[in-house]
């Protein structure tokens, strides 16, 4: 969607360094990307690969230390995010920039009860009395699809089922009216058939509320179903982006080719045997001087041992960070502009 | 490939395993959790059983009971014609060695105190009288199998990915030269890339050493790859059970078709017009099922009979086992696979 728009968040090289006993971990290096407003944007990549800590980094989730922001910006209405104040913040959370976590048993206080937990953020950020509060958190509820509203507002969070949790957790995410949600891998707990009645819930609640939405997830086949844009994570770094279409269509990185390759599928015929991509996802010691996937990658060549690749375009809002040009299945020359990417 | 000639390596009939419920300070036994309930099904020599159904379904405690991990309420389970439901300790001991299973989490059940060649080792140890040496060469050899390089040996399992981890497991599991292997959720604690890795291994070495599975797992695509058969349960019961090919092609059973249909597709183009099953509600409680049929509460194509009669899981077709009443005492099915599929919403 990004013909003119303004977007919702802006996000400019964000490289996150958490500092252990075993040395630094480059998590996230040069995270650049745009959210547009009522746009679905699904983030893949696999566990390490830095979706989550981009996610905790913009908002500043992440304890510090261990964790340290190094350099970068994160726009949300003209302000940003990094250097604001921490009151500043706290105001943001919630009613502009929302989080579902992925474990809803972890993320719910066992010790309150839904209503409770619904009516707090309703009655700090948004002003209402409790009254108001009450009413609204019954309305959520029934919102996100839980049957006996008014009766559930006084359970616990244990008596609730995996998938009931979840709804609970997103509607608590909704409490504020956010402009931009931040899902992240909010089915993977759940079992397909309870995964199947969230993803129609978000698909109708984006409907009716039109926010933009960020969704985390490692499972290829749930961004296909709900996204617009697709951006693939590897090694801390977007290795390919753009609209979902064209990135399955036509995906330009030989891991997002791979990562496609090796899902199988429940339809259509079956591959006799497995794709795999060999070897393990890289640890990030170091901020990376070439390729993270140079290792894994069968188009690798000798530049990507030496330089990290720049994004290059693949198409209309479709880019990949990539030497190999895989429409023209032939290597690119060494970039002659410096990117972000280059002084990492 | 399966030889149907010979019988069945694993036979499992009517297996139960019901956990007890106790309440106040007497520990009164007051009802049963029915994680299992009557389980059927036979595995040949070489083949790869499927077993497949949502969290809380009972797919690894049928695993484990057939083990004798759990001690079964009831039923018998035989391998290799041998009772293994009912066999004392020392019997059983004797069978250990034909039977060994993998975990679901490689880090759980890895003991991050011993060395790789020490877990690997641990089962010769036990039942062979092999010199250290011959062991150390027996642990070589397994680890080359298992595609995990012989300078690790001395490592510990945190050192350890966890693909390489699940690698080290089944090496554990292959010291013993088994006929049958439990794999209980083997790639599920795995990234999509590992995961594929760790299904060919096992699918290499079940060609290379004649082993027989039973995959346990909820990821039905992953399961479609490697199956022969599949056996769906839900609520402690195998609600199908069919070639692999025909339960994709065409599920018979309400919850499978919703199953599968509730899985999404990694192409968007097909995702747009999709016609999903969407199931209402929750599963119920295995220690207080429906009466009648289990998916009564939940399934699309309900009918009155469904809430008083239980279905018997009969032969529908040649190998197709399903307990529906849609289907029930009829024999041929041409007419009703084309039942329509409702969406409820």
């Amino acid at each position: 969607m990004p013909n003119g728009a303004e977007p919702a968040l802006r996000v400019d090289g964000l490289k996150t360094v958490f500092r252990t006993r075993g040395g630094a971990v480059h998590a996230v290096n040069s995270v650049s990307f745009d959210l547009y407003p009522g746009e679905l944007l699904g983030v893949v990549g696999e566990s390490g690969s830095g979706k989550s800590v981009t996610m905790m980094s913009l908002i500043g989730l992440l304890p510090q230390p261990p964790a340290e922001i190094r350099a970068g910006e994160v726009m949300f209405e003209g302000v940003n995010l990094r250097t604001c104040s921490p009151e500043h913040l706290r105001k943001v959370r919630g009613p502009g920039i929302g989080f579902i976590f992925q474990d809803p048993m972890t993320s719910l206080n066992p010790v309150f009860t839904v209503g409770y937990q619904l009516r707090e953020p309703l009655i700090k950020h948004m002003g209402l009395n409790k009254k108001q509060a009450h009413a609204r958190a019954k309305e959520l509820l029934e919102l996100v699809g839980i049957p006996d509203a008014e009766r559930r507002l006084k359970d616990y969070p244990h008596q609730f089922s995996g998938g009931m949790r979840q709804r609970v957790m997103i509607a608590i995410a909704l409490t504020c009216d956010p402009k931009v949600l931040i899902a992240d891998e909010p089915t993977t707990a759940l079992d397909v058939t309870i995964q199947a009645q969230i993803l129609e819930l978000v698909k109708d609640l984006r409907q009716k509320l039109g926010m933009a939405i960020v969704w985390i997830t490692h499972d290829l086949g749930v961004i296909a179903g709900i996204a617009d844009r697709i951006m693939v994570m590897y090694g801390g770094q977007i290795v390919e982006q753009g609209p979902v279409k064209e990135v399955f269509r036509a995906p330009a990185h030989p891991y997002t080719q791979a990562l496609l390759r090796t899902v199988p599928s429940v339809r259509g015929d079956r591959a006799p045997k497995l794709s795999v991509i060999e070897g393990q996802p890289p640890i990030l010691t170091a901020a990376p001087a070439a390729c993270s996937f140079r290792d894994r990658c069968p188009k690798a060549f000798d530049l990507c041992h030496s330089q990290n690749p720049p994004r290059f375009e693949a198409g209309p809002g479709h880019d990949a960070a990539c030497f190999w040009n895989s429409a023209a299945d032939s290597p690119r020359a060494a970039p002659l502009i410096l990117t972000e990417h280059d002084h990492a | 490939m399966p030889d149907a000639t010979k019988p069945p390596l694993v036979q499992v009939q009517g297996l139960k395993m019901y956990f007890p419920i106790t309440a106040g300070v007497f520990r009164k036994h007051v009802g049963d959790v029915k994680a299992v309930d009557n389980v059927s099904f036979d595995i040949h020599e070489g083949e790869t059983l499927g077993l497949v159904g949502e969290s809380g379904c009972g797919k690894s405690t049928t695993g484990r009971a057939i083990l004798r991990l759990y001690e079964p309420t009831a039923g018998s389970v035989k391998i290799d014609g041998i009772e293994i439901a009912k066999a004392d300790e020392r019997q059983l001991r004797r069978m250990r060695p034909t039977m060994q299973m993998v975990f679901q989490d490689p880090q759980a059940s890895l003991n991050p105190r011993m060395t790789i060649a020490g877990i690997i080792s641990e089962p010769l140890d036990e039942h062979t009288q092999l010199s250290k040496k011959e062991k150390l060469l027996r642990v070589y050899e397994l680890m080359d199998q298992v595609g995990l390089n012989r300078t690790f040996a001395n490592r510990y399992p945190h050192e350890f990915s966890g693909g390489q981890r699940q690698r080290i497991g089944i090496a554990r599991a292959l010291a013993l030269n088994p006929k049958f292997i439990i794999c209980d959720e083997p790639i599920a604690a795995l990234d999509v890339s590992i995961q594929a890795q760790v299904v060919n291994l096992l699918e290499e070495l079940q060609d290379r050493l004649g082993l027989t599975y039973l995959f346990i797992s909820h990821d039905l695509s992953m399961v479609r790859h490697i199956a022969d058969r599949v056996a769906v349960m839900y609520l402690g019961q195998i609600v199908e059970l069919a070639p692999r090919d025909a339960v994709y092609a065409q599920p018979l059973h309400p919850y499978t078709q919703a199953l599968l249909s509730a899985v999404p597709e990694p192409d968007p183009e097909a995702e747009v017009d999709r016609h999903r099953i969407l199931l209402t509600g929750d599963v119920p409680s295995p220690a207080n099922p429906p009466k009648g049929c289990n998916f009564c509460t939940r399934c699309p194509q309900v009918k009155p009979i469904c809430h008083e009669i239980e279905p018997r899981f009969q032969e529908v077709e040649p190998g197709r086992y399903v307990s529906c009443h849609i289907y029930q005492d009829q024999n041929t099915t041409a007419g009703n696979t084309a039942a329509p599929q409702t969406e409820l919403v």
